[in-house]
């Protein structure tokens, strides 16, 4: 074999146990959901093989869907905001940090040692009925029954935040590593602020860093089912619940399915949006 | 007058003190150089000028006027660095225009100014283009033009040419001069290079461990120096223990072993005022060998054994044994150098040597 039909051969072959992956455990199981979103469910709760729009078209019609859709992406969107407000102080302090980066970056990777769902349950104990902001409440006298603070809207956001704040902050951590930090002095030296310097120099720069943050924060949080289930109350659901709802307690996969393919198409066709307008060679040119 | 002057600063990071007591005046339209070798206190002492750290101790003024409370942004300083610094997301244009963006300036005088900048150095056509689109050499004139663009009081260069490559270092240092002598601005250059300093300064401020080891110009510092640490950064020197044996009219009169005795002009050794240790300063460049049996002239001459070769092409460094030293000469090659175990005549005038006090370190 020639000298360049191996070099040629090289990336494949390197590619092939993630290609492998990726085939039999993504896109095979992929395919799987969409062949089924067209079955039908019987009335005997059997599968009827075929090709039958009814289950696309009760996702796709019915507003009951719809609304939890909208409050799906309204509640991934808060989150995101409050990630990147929250996230963005903090990354900026580890990155412009003199000494202890390494243990300040280890304490930001700490929560991933513990479930997510015991981190997220943790909760439970913090703003419970029993829990520790009551117990504080009561005796302090402040309140004489104990608040119920669990189990709506803000505690899903609270919940979401907890888990995804970590990843806004390395993402956010690691554009702002990757700056020049004389950029700022320069900046200063031509007679602006530190905060104009900030704002001209330092934030363009790390956009690319928010923005992939904000993506992962938004689509994780968007397709999550445990936060709403641990922390919400029962109109809290979230579409990823709509799913699991449908596959795991009706155990109608078709209409699972169908629902699983549209949140799908509904994220892909947002992060496409995001890309276009803060696309990746966009996104790299201040960079690199 | 003076453009800038430091009284007495002191800085402490912690318990290291990295600039001991330093005072010095740079007048104005003065190309100063801070040199010495990293760590000396060079870059901590422009950044204290520049703003960018607050002296533990001690005032800087600029033309008259203490700023040691004025922060960076009210201080008018053109700073340029050694990794240029260039807004990576701004095009050329709006990079120089960028200080004016905090002027007084209207959006005409902007246009004109970043235009004449960028011409004055020869950059005219890259005003759309991204930095990352410039060569190194390019885009520190670009960063030379931001600098100046804001017409500061005073530019301050921070090794602005060591991330150069070497020829276009040399360019880069007859560019910068250039351009300082045109606008006339006082400026403070910071190196570790020797022959920058040399090449392009009014004074040479030479610093080691935080202090000033001396203030001068290149060809004082160069050939009076006035200490041991100057003498050998700043080319190679034969630095050799001696007794002075008197001082009179005439010059010093140093003893050597194997040298006997040689007598250094006054003006060369201004810190030695009497008898006693000494050591004898001789540049390798004026240390010359030459074949025995070549006629004598006004030098000095001493046998020696040529030990080792470095060949430079159109000179080359000799180690040379004289009685118990190891010499080093450089010169340039005249048909062939001196090969290894070549017996020489090893020869030097009195008047180009420098004398120390003190025992060598």
């Amino acid at each position: 074999m020639s000298v360049e039909a191996r070099e040629r051969r090289q990336p494949w072959i390197l590619l092939s146990p993630a290609l492998t992956a990726v085939g039999l455990l993504l896109f095979v199981p992929l395919m799987f959901i969409v062949v089924y979103s067209f079955w039908l469910r019987t009335a005997t709760g059997a599968d009827q093989a075929g090709f039958y729009f009814d289950n696309w078209n009760e996702a796709l019609t019915d507003p009951f869907y719809r609304d939890i859709l909208l409050s799906t992406l309204r509640i991934a969107a808060i989150t995101t905001i409050a990630c990147a407000v929250m996230g963005y102080p903090a990354a900026y302090f580890i990155a412009r940090a003199r000494s202890n980066k390494a243990l300040l970056l280890l304490l930001l990777m700490l929560p991933f040692w513990i479930s997510y769902i015991i981190r997220t349950m943790s909760w439970i104990n913090i703003l419970g009925v029993s829990g520790a902001v009551n117990w504080l409440l009561l005796n302090l006298g402040i309140v004489d029954e104990p608040v119920q603070m669990l189990y709506n809207e803000p505690t899903v956001i609270l919940g979401l935040v907890h888990f995804l704040l970590p990843f806004m902050v390395l993402n956010v951590y690691v554009a702002l590593e990757g700056i020049d930090i004389s950029l700022e002095d320069a900046a200063c030296s031509l007679g602006s602020t530190r905060w104009q310097a900030f704002r001209e120099v330092t934030l363009p720069l790390s956009l690319p860093g928010l923005a992939a943050g904000g993506l992962l924060c938004f689509v994780l949080s968007a397709g999550t089912y445990i936060t709403p289930l641990v922390l919400g109350g029962p109109t809290d659901a979230m579409f990823a619940n709509l799913v699991f709802e449908a596959i795991i307690t009706q155990l109608n996969w078709p209409l699972g399915s169908a629902l699983s393919l549209m949140l799908l198409a509904v994220l892909g066709a947002l992060v496409l949006i995001y890309n276009h307008y803060l696309g990746m060679a966009q996104l790299m040119k201040g960079l690199g | 007058m003076s453009a800038v002057t430091l009284t007495n600063i002191v800085k402490k990071f912690g318990g290291f003190t990295a600039v001991h007591r330093m005072s010095m005046d740079i007048p104005d339209g003065s190309f100063v150089t801070l040199l010495g070798p990293s760590g000396c206190g060079k870059t901590t002492t422009l950044r204290m000028i520049a703003g960018l750290i607050d002296p533990s101790e001690g005032d800087i003024t600029i033309k008259g006027q203490r700023i040691n409370d004025v922060p960076i942004h009210k201080r008018n300083l053109g700073l340029v660095f050694q990794n240029y610094a260039l807004f990576p997301h701004k095009t050329i244009a709006e990079n120089v225009a960028f200080g004016l963006k905090y002027r007084d300036i209207s959006k005409a005088d902007a246009e004109k100014k970043v235009k004449d900048a960028l011409e004055l150095v020869q950059l005219p056509h890259v005003s759309d283009r991204y930095p990352k689109q410039l060569s190194g050499g390019q885009q520190q004139r670009i960063a030379l033009a931001r600098a100046i663009v804001i017409e500061p009081d005073v530019l301050l260069l921070d090794e602005p040419l060591s991330a150069l490559d070497a020829n276009l270092r040399e360019d880069m240092r007859v560019e910068l001069k250039r351009i300082q002598h045109r606008i006339g601005i006082t400026t403070v250059f910071v190196t570790h290079d020797q022959s920058e300093a040399l090449a392009m300064s009014d004074r040479i401020v030479v610093m080691s461990n935080g202090r000033v080891e001396q203030i001068g110009s290149p060809e004082e510092v160069y050939n009076t120096p006035a200490s041991e640490f100057v003498s050998r950064f700043l080319g190679i020197s034969n630095i050799l223990p001696a007794t002075c044996k008197e001082v009179n009219g005439s010059g010093l009169a140093l003893e050597l072993a194997d040298f006997g005795r040689v007598t250094v002009p006054k003006e060369r050794a201004p810190n030695v005022g009497e008898a006693g240790p000494a050591q004898l300063v001789i540049r390798a460049e004026k240390l010359l060998l030459a074949d025995k049996t070549a006629p004598l002239d006004d030098r000095i001459a001493l046998d020696g054994v040529v030990e080792a070769v470095d060949y430079q092409g159109q000179a080359a460094r000799y180690f040379v044994r004289v009685g118990g030293h190891q010499l080093q000469a450089v010169n340039m090659i005249d048909q062939r150098p001196f090969q290894e175990g070549t017996a020489v005549s090893v020869r030097f005038r009195p008047r180009d040597c420098a004398a120390l006090p003190g025992a060598a370190a």
